[in-house]
């Protein structure tokens, strides 16, 4: 079966992050098909590569880039709601003459129409949020 | 068309369980993660409303969001039944839509 | 491309946190994908249709009239739960007055705002193939 997975919120402020990590290792652990996971919304801030948390903590934006290493996932930042909060690749920076990127691998930045395509194509589509 | 409902507010929070239960139709299940995961508790405020909906309507709980929060499987109200990711999982395969109660 | 019924619910108010907003920004886009699209409003999400907001005194703009753009997009369900109105002290009297315009009836003005019981929101969410939460 084909899933797309929705996430609206950061990593660390709120558990969606970590629950939809764990949910989509278990998808893919049962065969099934992840066809994108979207951020949106505080959800951007899983994609960036600046985060340094405690050595004992874990690093969600890390372990998202490498499940989508691994398994080729599509994992796409809502593009609007990426500007809003600073959450840039290159091109992008570049665009807007900014200083910096920060978008981590395995992230992409699209449009919000990936969202809807994502609910069009997959058999089933899960909001994780606040 | 059976729906899985996700919650994940703590009844003793926020609205949104209720509102859940307020819209959940027989034969729908419920499942509760994160914070939602303390509704799984019996003998508290919000468990008779729980009981009743558990009447038509199939009631889960991620097992690893109760654990978390320091309340045992001996506490817990008779017929929720624990899940691990996987059966998270198979909820949303069994189930032909899903809505995330925010 | 498929058209599935797509599902947006929307039980937040708006400004106190952004997901009223960017929501609004996934509905506006959703209309490009010619999918069966509808919203629902319940709980506090009744407030982002409620007329007369004025936002001077908090810095952020006013997004409200964009709801009332929904209908050049073609998107004109818009339920409305009558118990969350209720429940807040509020009638459909103070909600804006959000409407499409139908090409087969002359271009007529028709209400896009949907008042349901809960019992009948409960049938419109059960309906959807896709539900959206914000």
């Amino acid at each position: 079966m084909k899933f797309t997975i929705m996430i609206n919120e950061g990593p660390y402020q709120h558990q969606s992050s970590d629950s939809a990590l764990q949910f989509a290792r278990a998808v893919l652990a049962q065969g099934h098909e992840i066809f994108r996971v979207f951020f949106y919304h505080d959800g951007v801030n899983n994609g960036t590569r600046l985060s340094v948390p405690p050595a004992d903590d874990r690093l969600l934006q890390k372990e998202w880039s490498e499940l989508s290493k691994k398994h080729d996932l599509d994992l796409v930042l809502c593009i609007a709601a990426a500007q809003r909060r600073g959450i840039m690749d290159a091109s992008e920076a570049e665009r807007q003459g900014l200083d910096a990127n920060n978008i981590i691998e395995g992230f992409r930045i699209s449009g919000l129409g990936q969202l809807i395509e994502g609910g069009i194509q997959s058999d089933r589509t899960i909001v994780f949020g606040d | 068309m059976a729906m899985l409902h996700i919650v994940n507010k703590s009844p003793f929070e926020r609205v949104s369980f209720r509102s859940c239960l307020n819209h959940a139709k027989a034969g729908d299940s419920i499942l509760m993660i994160e914070d939602a995961a303390v509704a799984a508790m019996d003998n508290t405020s919000f468990s008779d409303e729980l009981k009743a909906a558990m009447a038509d309507k199939s009631v889960y709980v991620l097992g690893g969001d109760y654990a978390a929060r320091g309340l045992s499987e001996d506490r817990m109200i008779d017929g929720i039944k624990s899940v691990d990711y996987a059966g998270f999982v198979d909820l949303t395969v069994e189930n032909e839509t899903t809505q995330s109660w925010l | 491309m498929a058209t599935k019924k797509f599902m947006f619910v929307n039980r937040k108010a708006p400004y106190g946190t952004v997901y009223a907003l960017e929501s609004l920004e996934v509905v506006l886009i959703s209309a490009a994908f010619e999918q069966d699209v509808s919203l629902a409003f319940i709980d506090d999400g009744v407030y982002q249709i409620t007329k007369g907001q004025n936002t001077d005194g908090i810095g952020q703009k006013n997004f409200s009239s964009t709801y009332k753009a929904l209908g050049d997009y073609e998107i004109k369900k818009l339920y409305v739960e009558k118990e969350s109105l209720e429940e807040r002290g509020l009638t459909p009297d103070d909600l804006m007055d959000l409407v499409w315009e139908d090409e087969d009836d002359d271009w007529a003005e028709k209400p896009s705002i949907i008042l349901v019981d809960r019992s009948e929101m409960t049938d419109v969410l059960a309906d959807q193939e896709v539900i959206l939460s914000f």
